[in-house]
Order: structure tokens, then C-alpha cells, then sequence
């Protein structure tokens, strides 16, 4: 059954159009994957999910319910959160602040302090950083951070942009095991990606987005072996 | 024995000069506050800050006349109350009207279009200060006895005035502390100020914690307002330049944006303008302005200005 639903999606800024008519999908329990070039729109894409950037045309369904023209800040807390592009940790606030501002909407003390410890599990490194501003971490810690930070508000959905952008092959390894993980927990997961490879293995399907439209989609292992797809983006 | 006096006397005046610039620094304080919550969190120099803070001069002045000040102590102490608690509403009132009408509109306009509405608000402030008092200076009426606390034959100046000034001023600053460390607004304010987008995307509301802080601003230049016109009981239209200046200074000293520098920023530039005066008024605002040049030289982001990068 489908989680969220994207029907023609348009977006852009100021008279650049960015996204042109987009449509996808994600089911419930599923990682889907976008991949693309630097600047074909992955982070718009999901950044107009998430209602920062606004949409033009089309429609977002969530859950059931239409969230096209949701503020940002009501989004959250439908079940729709988001780890950015380049961690956008606070870096003034420590590692613990951090956490509890990814459960800004809620509003249930003790399970928002049972998710922390939850946050501690998956990432035992911010235990140990807890009290330390966000922004000494090293990049792979601030990866951590971002993505334990969304998953404070327990989403149904999480976005994931460019998790492996810059960090060391042992770290990168490490956070798709989690990714993995929280998944098999129940969480569904549309990860955008340049590491093409790693994004399709990981995945369940996939979209190619080129250029703001969608050229191609399908199950992430067909993908894989796609002829059009190696030679576009696993470099072979 | 004429060295011994005179190191006894210098000693005395040296107290005294802290005493005075100590609450001098608590007033611009409570002024810079404003000046540096708004900067953090919106980017902009709000210009029309010093001209709130003289309209919460005007609004307690106001409060006064219509009470017709009677002359019973406690009839002056219920009066001081009273505009301890309205004057602060007042200016929190107009700060948020301001930000709500005017500078949301233009959030997300280039960072000089909301600096030069600033700047209009600025007068327009006050023009409305003229209108409300007239173009000359009017004398506050004194509601407190402007006694000495310490014995006379000490030297030391310590009065009453002073003691109300402090136990104002340093409950405000600790509360404020305590709110935007603790609470789950005041940490939300802390994240806007640091990255909007991301604090968006945590489900925070940034137009209404900006709107928050704004009150919280216009709240903190009103209890100013009320400090100053206990300390200096002449008040005129004029006043919120200056004042407001010398509030920005220290707010730009301590590192803007950064909420205990503006409090330092503002107690040495309190102490550097009280010593000043002494030694010869015309130069006190001369030697408040090379300090700051001087440090900024050193630290070009404050005393306590942060320059955290996020790693990559
Ligand atoms: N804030 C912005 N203002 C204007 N153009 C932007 C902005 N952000 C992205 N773009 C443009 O939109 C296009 C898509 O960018 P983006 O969504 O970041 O791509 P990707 O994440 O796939 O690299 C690019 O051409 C980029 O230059
Ligand atoms: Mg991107």
C-alpha cells in the first residue's frame, strides 16, 4: 500500500523550473532510491517533500491524506521527516539538544526519552558525544547525529539526502547497516543518492531522476543490471 | 598621611565608578538584548530598537502624568508597579505589531530592503515621540527617593535608585538565561537562530518563534525604558538614538547574536562610559567608541563571537 504518493510534482526557484512534473512512489516497509547527477534535483525533490520548497503543480499524498500545501512545520509531524544534504546539525547546541529538537512536535516526555536511548542504540558514538556541541563532531558523527535527530520524531517515512556525501568507506558501510536496520523496524526510506552502487543495493526500487523528470524505475536489482544504468552512473 | 588619604580616596571614587557603570551597563543591557535576540535570529540591525525603548519611556511618562503622581510612598511605589509591569507589555506589543506588519512580509527579501524599513521604523518612532511629548526634553516625575544607601561618610554612592536598577535588571537577565537554555522554546529559538531550514524541517514554526522573540525583545527594552527614566529622569524624543547606539555597540562588542556577550559588551561599555564622565563627559563617548575599535580589532567577531564552521 502506498506510504506516499507523487503525482506530477512541479517545482522551482524563482523563474527556474527544477522539477517538471515528477511522480513516485513509496510503499509502506519499503527504501526506495533516486539516483542522479549533481544537480538533476534529487535535493529539491525532497526538500519540496518535506515543504520548503513550494509546489508548483501536481500533488503529494501521505498516509492518506493530501499534505501538497502543508507548511513545513505541520509536515513533521504527519510522520514525514528528513536527514538534509550536508547534516545541517546545529552546531551551537549540543549532541542531546540536537536530538531533542528532532522531537519538537511531540509532546509525550517519556517515550521522546526511550527514543533517545533508541538513538544511543543504533548510534552508541552520540552516547558517549552527548553532551558536546553538535558542531565538534567529525562529519561521519554528524551524519549519525542528522539522521537520529529525524527519527526523533518517529517518521513513518524518512528521507535520507546524500548520506554517504564526504565520509570514509567504513563510516559510510556503518550508516547503511543502520539504515538497514531501522527499516526492518518498520521505517520506510527514500534515500537520494550519488553513490549509485551502494543507494541500489540497499534499495528495494529505484528512480533515475534526470534533469527534473523521471527517466527510468524500477526494482533495484534489475537496476543494477541495467545496461543504460551502468554506464550512466555505476561507472562501468 | 596625605598619601595614605589619597590612596583612600581613590579607592572610593574607584567603587563608585564601578557601582555607576555596573547599572549604567544593566540598562544598555536590557536594551542590547533586543538588538542581538533579533540579529541572531533574523540577520537584521533592527535601527528603530534604541526608538522603542524611548516609546516605553514616553508610555511610563504617560502612565505617570494620568496617576498624577501622588506624593505617599506607597502610592508611588504601587505606580512604579504598575508601569514596571505595563511599559514592558507596551513595548512588547509594538515590537511584535512591527515584525508582524513589517518585516515578515519581507523575510525573505534581500537582508538591506528589511535594514532600510528598519531604518523607517526608526523614524517614524520618532516622529511618533514627538508628537506624544513635544520637541523638548520633559522631566519624569520622581517616584523614588534618589537616597544613598551607604553611609555618608564613607564616600561610597550606592542609592536606592541603584539597589531597585539591580534587583530588576539581574532577575530579568537570569530568567532570561534560564528560559533560553531550558525551555523547548528557548531551545527552538536557539536552533532558528542557527539554521532556519533544518529547525523547519524538525517541525518548528520559525514565524512564530521569531514572533516570540520579538515580544520578548520589545519586553526587555521596556523594562529599560522603565530603568532609565528611575536613573535619569529626563526623557525627549532624541533619546533612543544614543542610547540605542551606545545598546548596539555593546551588543556588537560582546559578539552579536550571542546573548551573555551582549550583557558583557554592555557592562564594560557601562564601565568605560562611567569613567569617561568622570575624567571629562565630552570625552566619554569618544573613548566608549575607540575601546570598542580597538577590541574588534583583535576579535572581529566579538568578545564572545563564535565562528563554530559545521564540518564537512
Ligand atoms: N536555492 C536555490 N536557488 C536557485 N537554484 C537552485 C537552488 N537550489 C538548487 N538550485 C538549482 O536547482 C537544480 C537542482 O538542484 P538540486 O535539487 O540541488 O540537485 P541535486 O540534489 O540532484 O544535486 C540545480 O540546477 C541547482 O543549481
Ligand atoms: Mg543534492
Amino acid at each position: 500500500m502506498a506510504l506516499l504518493e507523487v503525482q506530477q510534482l512541479r517545482a522551482g526557484y524563482g523563474p527556474i523550473e527544477v522539477l517538471k512534473g515528477i511522480s513516485l512512489q513509496v510503499d509502506k516497509g519499503e527504501i526506495v532510491a533516486i539516483i542522479g547527477a549533481n544537480g538533476a534535483g534529487k535535493t529539491t525533490t525532497l526538500m519540496t517533500l518535506s515543504g520548503i520548497v513550494p509546489v508548483r503543480g501536481g500533488s503529494i499524498l501521505f498516509d492518506g491524506q493530501d499534505i501538497t500545501r502543508l507548511p513545513a512545520y505541520q509536515i513533521v509531524s504527519r510522520g514525514l521527516a528528513q536527514s538534509p544534504e550536508g547534516r545541517k546539525i546545529f552546531p551551537r547546541l549540543t549532541v542531546l539538544e540536537n536530538l531533542e529538537m528532532g522531537a519538537f512536535t511531540r509532546n509525550d516526555p517519556q517515550g521522546v526519552q526511550a527514543d533517545i536511548e533508541k538513538a544511543y542504540h543504533y548510534f552508541p558514538i552520540l552516547k558517549q558525544r552527548a553532551k558536546q556541541a553538535g558542531g565538534t563532531l567529525s562529519g561521519g558523527e554528524q551524519q549519525m547525529l542528522a539522521i537520529a535527530r529525524a527519527l526523533m520524531s518517529r517518521p513513518k517515512l524518512l528521507l535520507l539526502d546524500e548520506p554517504s556525501l564526504g565520509l570514509a568507506p567504513m563510516i559510510v558501510l556503518k550508516i547503511f547497516e543502520v539504515i538497514r536496520e531501522l527499516n526492518r523496524d518498520g521505517v520506510a526510506v527514500l534515500l537520494v543518492e550519488q553513490n549509485a552502487r551502494m543507494a541500489l543495493k540497499l534499495a528495494h526500487r529505484g528512480y533515475v531522476l534526470e534533469t527534473g523528470s523521471i527517466t527510468m524505475s524500477d526494482r533495484a536489482e534489475t537496476m543494477l543490471n541495467d545496461p543504460r544504468v551502468k554506464a550512466a552512473y555505476l561507472g562501468e | 598621611m596625605a598619601t595614605v588619604l589619597l590612596a583612600d580616596s581613590t579607592w572610593v571614587l574607584f567603587v563608585n565608578i564601578c557601582l555607576n557603570g555596573l547599572t549604567t551597563g544593566f540598562l544598555y543591557a536590557l536594551i542590547a538584548l533586543g538588538y542581538t535576540m533579533v540579529y541572531g535570529i533574523v540577520e537584521l540591525i533592527n535601527f528603530a530598537h534604541g526608538d522603542l525603548f524611548m516609546l516605553g519611556c514616553f508610555f511610563a511618562w504617560s502612565l505617570v502624568s494620568a496617576a498624577a503622581v501622588a506624593t505617599g510612598s506607597t502610592g508611588a511605589l504601587l505606580l512604579l508597579l504598575a508601569i514596571l509591569l505595563l511599559t514592558p507589555l507596551f513595548c512588547a506589543a509594538i515590537n511584535w505589531s512591527v515584525d508582524r506588519v513589517i518585516y515578515r512580509p519581507r523575510r525573505s527579501a534581500p537582508k538591506l530592503n528589511l535594514l532600510v524599513s528598519a531604518i523607517g521604523v526608526s523614524f517614524i518612532f520618532m516622529n511618533i515621540g514627538q508628537l506624544w511629548g513635544g520637541a523638548q526634553d520633559l522631566d519624569f516625575p520622581r517616584l523614588v527617593e534618589d537616597r544613598n544607601l551607604l553611609p555618608a561618610d564613607s564616600g561610597l554612592q550606592f542609592s536606592l535608585i541603584d539597589a531597585i536598577v539591580i534587583s530588576v535588571t539581574v532577575p530579568t537577565m537570569i530568567g532570561l538565561a534560564i528560559f533560553v537554555k531550558l525551555t523547548p522554546l528557548g531551545k527552538a529559538m536557539r536552533a532558528v537562530a542557527q539554521n532556519p531550514m533544518a529547525a523547519q524541517l524538525m517541525g518548528i514554526n520559525t514565524n512564530r518563534v521569531i514572533s516570540a522573540t520579538f515580544l520578548i525583545g520589545g519586553a526587555l527594552a521596556g523594562v529599560g525604558s522603565v530603568v532609565y527614566v528611575l536613573k535619569i529622569p529626563t526623557i525627549n524624543w532624541a533619546m533612543g538614538f544614543q542610547n540605542g547606539l551606545y545598546a548596539f555597540t555593546s551588543a556588537v562588542l560582546g559578539g552579536i547574536g550571542n546573548i551573555p556577550g551582549a550583557v558583557l559588551g554592555a557592562i564594560l561599555i557601562g564601565m568605560v562610559y562611567s569613567l569617561g564622565s568622570w575624567y571629562d563627559a565630552r570625552w566619554a563617548t569618544t573613548l566608549v567608541f575607540l575601546i570598542l575599535i580597538v577590541i574588534l580589532v583583535f576579535r572581529p567577531a566579538g568578545i564572545l563571537g563564535t565562528h563554530t564552521r559545521e564540518k564537512v
